[in-house]
């Protein structure tokens, strides 16, 4: 369930070719789609997108929040929780350790962040995974935070908007995380019964079990331009199918093609894109 | 009672298991002709290993044979207690994945009656790797589904050897749609190293297929029982088993990676050593699973395995199966949503500092 995009294809701190870490902080930096030399501050002022070839940058989830939200509306909510160790796991490196590296490096508790705001005037529930933290991955806060914003859409008929990027379910919680799919899943059953409207907004990369649980149980399903979405990851495929994968696999095109969501939306058209979601659903 | 498949772990029962089957080959020579007297030859050689007692020119009397097979069976059942009770979580996965380990339609066939097979998932295809019908079990009539690894090569290959594609899990979430309407308890057997990764499965949408199952399962208002009977493979595991009841046999596995995954992927590499830490560190047994209140029971395997009694183990399995369905039958089925869904809510390990 948890894959391999997590850990070795592209990391966050590392997802970019090599080229650009060897100028990791420098003004200016060699485009990942278009391989032109742009201006950083440029691409970040144009909602972290390539300003020639338009090519999607992964974001981390407070500026996920800040793009999304009308400014200054956005209350978080489930601050207070944060990660244990339940099952003592220890790699080569101990989980706790790990994710106490990842809380300095991110000043975040976990890869979850969560609360209500509005979307162009609308009022709405948003909870964003942080692929700065643990790949995004879902273990018992995650889930927790997930399943309380299903429920609080649920109990204040607001419509929800969950933005995944994630490699999956995290290991080093193992059957707990496991068990955050059927949680999640089964709160969105209840804001389903109750008439509710959850949208889903796909980034690059969402794959295993968090695609496997709510990622794919929107109402509607709104994907950022080529992010690769798949149950399994491309590499775990490549070595099950022993051939190689046809170009744009697990791309947002290629499962919009296939049917698998409803529309693909560019991060500059994603709030109006919302907004008008909310509209037709008479919320 | 030899392995013919061998763990490495029982390679102290083999050796037994040998001793035994050179000593009934030489019982039957004895018996056939040439009975001799002294009989505390035996104990010797058969202590020093295999083969030996092959030169001993010792004369021989049947009934010291006897008696040497008797303490050895007995001393068999104790090496294999032993064993059983000591295995480590990658001995465990091991046991989940022997190849005499009876699969979902060996045990439709020993706990059920009456099964009626039913295909397909009116979109795509039948998939082998999910066996679903009605059956009954004792005297109430219930929807079975289970993984299905397959026996022969043939079958293997046509299950994916347990991966289910898509079109499995759209197969069993329609046919569990018509047992809540015909007011059927739903019985699931869990067996799958994970759902199947590949082209065509992504193509059909196997994280939406499966993520439907979880959410639609949830809600279902017929009782719903799911037992692990051998490997527990993440998200194609629990695919089939959001149930208002869930075991697991003590030998099986349930975690949400497979150890040799984690282990490629956290220690870089999968092989012996990193596959036993990731088994150890993964906390896939079915005693570890009871105590993360993943699961509500553990069923019990007979000494050495469910391969090695494959009947004794379904006994076990339907006692709790009817067990779980007489209790939960006592429920108004409207209800059954609500408690299933308390039962995986409170589910997760974290901590929370109130504001
Ligand atoms: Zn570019």
């Amino acid at each position: 369930m948890t894959n391999a995009v997590s850990s070795k294809a592209k990391t966050w701190n590392d997802h970019s070719s090599a080229r650009k870490t060897s100028v990791p902080e420098g003004l200016w930096l060699r485009c990942d789609g278009c391989e032109q030399m742009i201006y950083r501050k440029q691409m970040e002022a144009n909602l972290h997108c390539c300003p020639e070839c338009n090519h999607h940058y992964r974001i981390a989830g407070a500026e996920r929040v800040k793009q999304l939200a009308d400014s200054g509306s956005f209350e978080a909510m489930f601050t207070g929780l944060s990660p244990t160790d339940p099952l003592k796991f220890k790699d080569l490196k101990g989980y706790k350790e790990r994710l106490l590296a990842e809380q300095i490096k991110t000043g975040a508790t976990d890869a979850v962040i969560a609360g209500s705001c509005f979307i162009k005037g609308r009022s709405a529930m948003l909870c964003v995974l942080d692929l700065s933290f643990m790949m995004g991955s879902m273990g018992s806060v995650v889930g927790e935070a997930v399943t309380r914003s299903i429920e609080t859409a649920t109990e204040r008929n607001l419509p929800l908007i969950i933005v995944s990027g994630s490699g999956g379910a995290r290991m080093q919680e193992s059957g707990l995380s496991l068990m955050q799919m059927a949680k999640t899943s089964a709160a969105l059953a209840r804001l389903d019964d109750a008439g509710g409207l959850f949208i889903s907004v796909l980034t690059d990369p969402t794959t295993g079990g968090v695609t496997a649980s709510f990622a794919m149980l929107g109402d509607v399903i709104l994907a950022e331009p080529k992010a690769l979405i798949g149950f399994a990851g491309p590499r775990v495929i490549q070595q099950t199918i022993r051939q190689e994968l046809p170009e744009g696999f697990q791309r947002s095109e290629y499962l919009l093609k296939g049917g698998m969501v409803d529309r693909v939306v560019p991060r500059n058209e994603l709030r109006s894109e919302i907004a008008r979601m909310i509209d037709y659903s008479g919320r | 009672m030899s392995s013919f498949y061998q763990l490495e772990f029982e390679k102290p029962v083999v050796e037994i298991e040998k001793q035994v089957a050179a000593l009934q080959e030489r019982l039957k020579r004895v018996q056939g002709g040439k009975v001799g007297g002294g009989g505390a030859a035996g104990e010797q050689t058969l202590e020093t290993g295999t083969g030996a007692d092959e030169e001993s020119a010792a004369p021989e009397d049947a009934g010291a044979i006897e008696r040497e097979i008797d303490a050895l069976r007995v001393k068999r059942e104790r090496v294999l207690e032993e064993l059983y009770a000591h295995l480590t979580p990658w001995d465990t996965v091991r046991v989940a994945r022997h190849p005499k380990r009876p699969q979902t339609r060996d045990y439709i066939e020993m706990i059920f009656k009456d099964f009626c097979e039913l295909h397909g998932d009116r979109r795509f295809g039948d998939d082998p790797a999910m066996v679903v019908g009605f059956a009954r079990l004792g005297s109430t009539k219930v929807l079975v589904i289970g993984h299905q690894k397959g026996r022969t090569t043939q079958e293997k290959i046509a299950c994916h050897f347990g991966c289910a594609h898509p079109e499995g899990y759209r197969k069993a979430m329609a046919k569990m749609r018509l047992a809540e309407k015909f007011k059927l308890p739903i019985v699931t057997l869990v067996d799958t190293p994970g759902a199947y990764p590949g082209l065509g499965a992504e193509a059909r949408g196997q994280a939406e297929a499966i993520a439907v199952n979880l959410r639609d399962m949830s809600r279902l208002k017929t009782p719903i029982v799911s037992v692990v009977i051998g490997e527990g493979g993440s998200g194609g595991a629990l695919g089939i088993a959001v149930a208002d009841r869930v075991a697991m046999l003590a030998n099986s596995w349930y975690s949400v990676i497979s150890p040799e995954g984690c282990a490629a992927i956290l220690w870089k590499q999968a092989n012996e050593q990193t596959n036993t830490a990731a088994a150890q560190n993964l906390k896939l047994t079915a005693r570890d699973n009871l105590e993360l209140g993943i699961i509500d029971a553990v069923i019990p395997e007979p000494i050495g395995g469910a391969h090695r009694e494959p009947k004794k183990t379904a006994q076990h399995i339907e006692k709790w199966l009817t067990d779980q369905i007489m209790d939960l039958k006592a429920h108004t089925p409207s209800t059954l949503p609500r408690t299933r869904y308390e039962r995986f809510r409170k589910l997760g390990s974290f901590a929370e500092q109130v504001a």
